[in-house]
């Protein structure tokens, strides 16, 4: 395990100066961020803040505007179809909603990239698929169902099934815990834990779950108004000596960080 | 330059129209472009097919009938005025081949596939299912766009040849039950009227009708936003605006295959 994240060679994720702006609204405002071959690195920050935007601009599902974003020292910004595919391979993604293909079962949905952009056969593909429910806790006979017959809990397993399904270098966690029971983001924590680890995955993950940050993080990195304000390993969060994490962490109204509210 | 300011609004619309032209263009294009494009995914083409072709069958057959039913009635009442009611067969079979089956049964299949088309794609934006897709290295234009867009072309115009055969028996059987037209006369002033030309053109027409339908309701859908409301707002943009796209398109068709 790399615990600071300045292991030596090419960065898996490296970030420069990303900026990205939705017509007035600038977003993000130059982040400069790596991630370490085998690292888990965990982005915390309020909502708003640009989170889902940094991931969708890693994934090229949001094109920014400026910066660069190299992958295995790869630039991967301006990339188009095959050579973008191929990038997009490396990378599998949990959704904070799971995502699911409602008109899919379950097996299905987990086999989905074996099947459609593999070219894998549809039994071997059930088979790899009822693999990886087992991976995460189910049954066989939940591979049967439909997304919407399943709970939250459940429909995130299978989501995180179908995330690690193709064995991906970089896994990517959106929210992971956020709508579960505590027992329940435990459970999702464990998972993640053991799938980046027997996959030897790379994770970027967003969160503003303190619990689930301690539990899955190698290093953290904090995000504020689209900008990276502080960046450490886990270790140090309760000593960084910034008041913005310092607020964050402990879930204060007051501190450096002010929401848009008014007041009563 | 402020007292120009009354120009900006007129500019600015004019400016967006134009943009949203040019998005739309090129959805068009990437869609069509992905039609040939493997990997092709025959199960889902085939179940977009008989969703359009098959379950469309009871709407657009009844919508047909009756409007065959009332052409025929219609027209008689009017042309009995100039003792003309020998022309009512000639009349059903051009007007529903050439214009109405067309234009009534692409306007049916709009309500049906593009609200349709629009509400589930739509459904996948909003709950990020779209961007699933990609990170499952599956081009969402090809699985979800290009197979509905070939669906649309191929199967309204089959569809159409359905209305146009129910239609004119529509008129057939009001015209002998009701009217007391001799049968075989009406049959035979039927066919010999009907030129190869007027099915041709409404066979072009609803290809066209069929494009713009798929086209609509996988662009709204695509493009929406903002959870169940979005969803529903993508829905009537897309019925409205592929019930307007057929009707000026159709006055289009109709120009191109007849002005001369």
């Amino acid at each position: 395990m790399i615990a600071n994240g300045k292991a030596s060679g090419t960065p898996k994720i490296e970030i420069r100066g990303l900026t990205k702006a939705f017509g007035p609204k600038q977003v993000l405002r130059g982040i400069d961020l790596d991630v370490g071959q085998r690292e888990s690195l965990v982005v915390i920050g309020g909502s708003g803040t640009g989170k889902s935007v940094l991931i969708k601009c890693v994934l090229g599902l949001i094109e920014p505007d400026s910066g660069s974003i190299k992958v295995d020292g790869e630039e991967t910004i301006g990339l188009h179809n095959a050579d973008r595919e191929r990038v997009m391979r490396k990378f599998g993604m949990l959704f904070q909603g799971g995502a699911l293909f409602d008109s899919l079962s379950v097996w299905e949905n987990v086999a989905f990239g074996l099947m459609s952009a593999d070219g894998v056969g549809r039994r071997e593909a059930k088979e790899a698929a009822l693999r990886n429910l087992a991976a995460v806790g189910l049954g066989p006979e939940v591979g049967e169902l439909f997304p919407a017959e399943l709970s939250g809990g459940m429909q995130k397993r299978v989501a995180l099934a179908r995330a690690i399904a193709r064995k991906p270098e970089i896994i990517f966690f959106d929210e992971p815990t956020t709508g579960l029971d505590p027992i329940m983001a435990d459970v999702i924590n464990d998972l993640i834990n053991k799938c980046v680890g027997s996959l030897g995955a790379t994770a970027l993950s967003i969160t503003h779950d303190m619990s689930s940050v301690r539990r899955i993080a190698h290093r953290v990195a904090m995000i504020h108004e689209g900008r990276i304000i502080w960046q450490g390993p886990i270790g140090e969060i309760d000593r960084s000596g910034n008041d913005y994490v310092e607020q964050f962490i402990h879930g204060r109204a007051e501190g450096p960080i002010q929401m848009p509210v008014r007041p009563l | 330059m402020s007292n120009l300011n009354f120009l900006q609004p007129i500019g600015r619309t004019f400016l967006n129209a134009l943009a949203g032209l040019g998005r739309l263009t090129m959805f068009a294009g990437a869609g069509f472009a992905n039609i040939v494009r493997p990997p092709f995914y025959p199960r889902l083409v085939l179940k977009q097919m008989i969703e359009i072709g098959y379950y469309s069958l009871p709407v657009v057959g009844l919508t047909a009938i009756f409007t065959g039913m009332v052409l025929a009635l219609q027209s008689f009442t009017g042309f009995a005025r100039f003792s003309a009611e020998s022309a009512i067969p000639n009349v059903v079979v051009v007007s529903i081949t050439r214009e109405l089956g067309p234009v009534l049964a692409s306007l049916m299949v709009a309500g049906r596939i593009g609200a349709a088309m629009a509400a589930e794609i739509g459904t996948m934006r909003v709950t990020d299912q779209i961007d699933a897709l990609s990170t499952l290295s599956t081009n969402p234009m090809r699985y979800l766009v290009a197979l509905r867009l070939l669906a649309g072309v191929t199967m309204v115009p089959l569809l159409v040849v359905v209305a146009d055969i129910v239609g004119v028996f529509g008129g057939y059987l009001l015209s002998i039950y009701k009217l007391g037209f001799n049968p075989s006369t009406y049959l035979h002033n039927t066919f010999d009227f009907l030129k190869t030309e007027d099915v041709v053109s409404g066979l072009v027409k609803a290809a066209v009708f069929g494009f713009l339908v798929a086209l609509m309701g996988c662009y709204h859908g695509f493009n929406s936003k903002g959870g169940a409301q979005g969803v529903g707002t993508a829905t009537t943009n897309a019925v409205v605006s592929a019930s307007i796209l057929i009707l000026i398109s159709d006055y289009i068709v109709t120009e191109l295959f007849f002005s001369r």
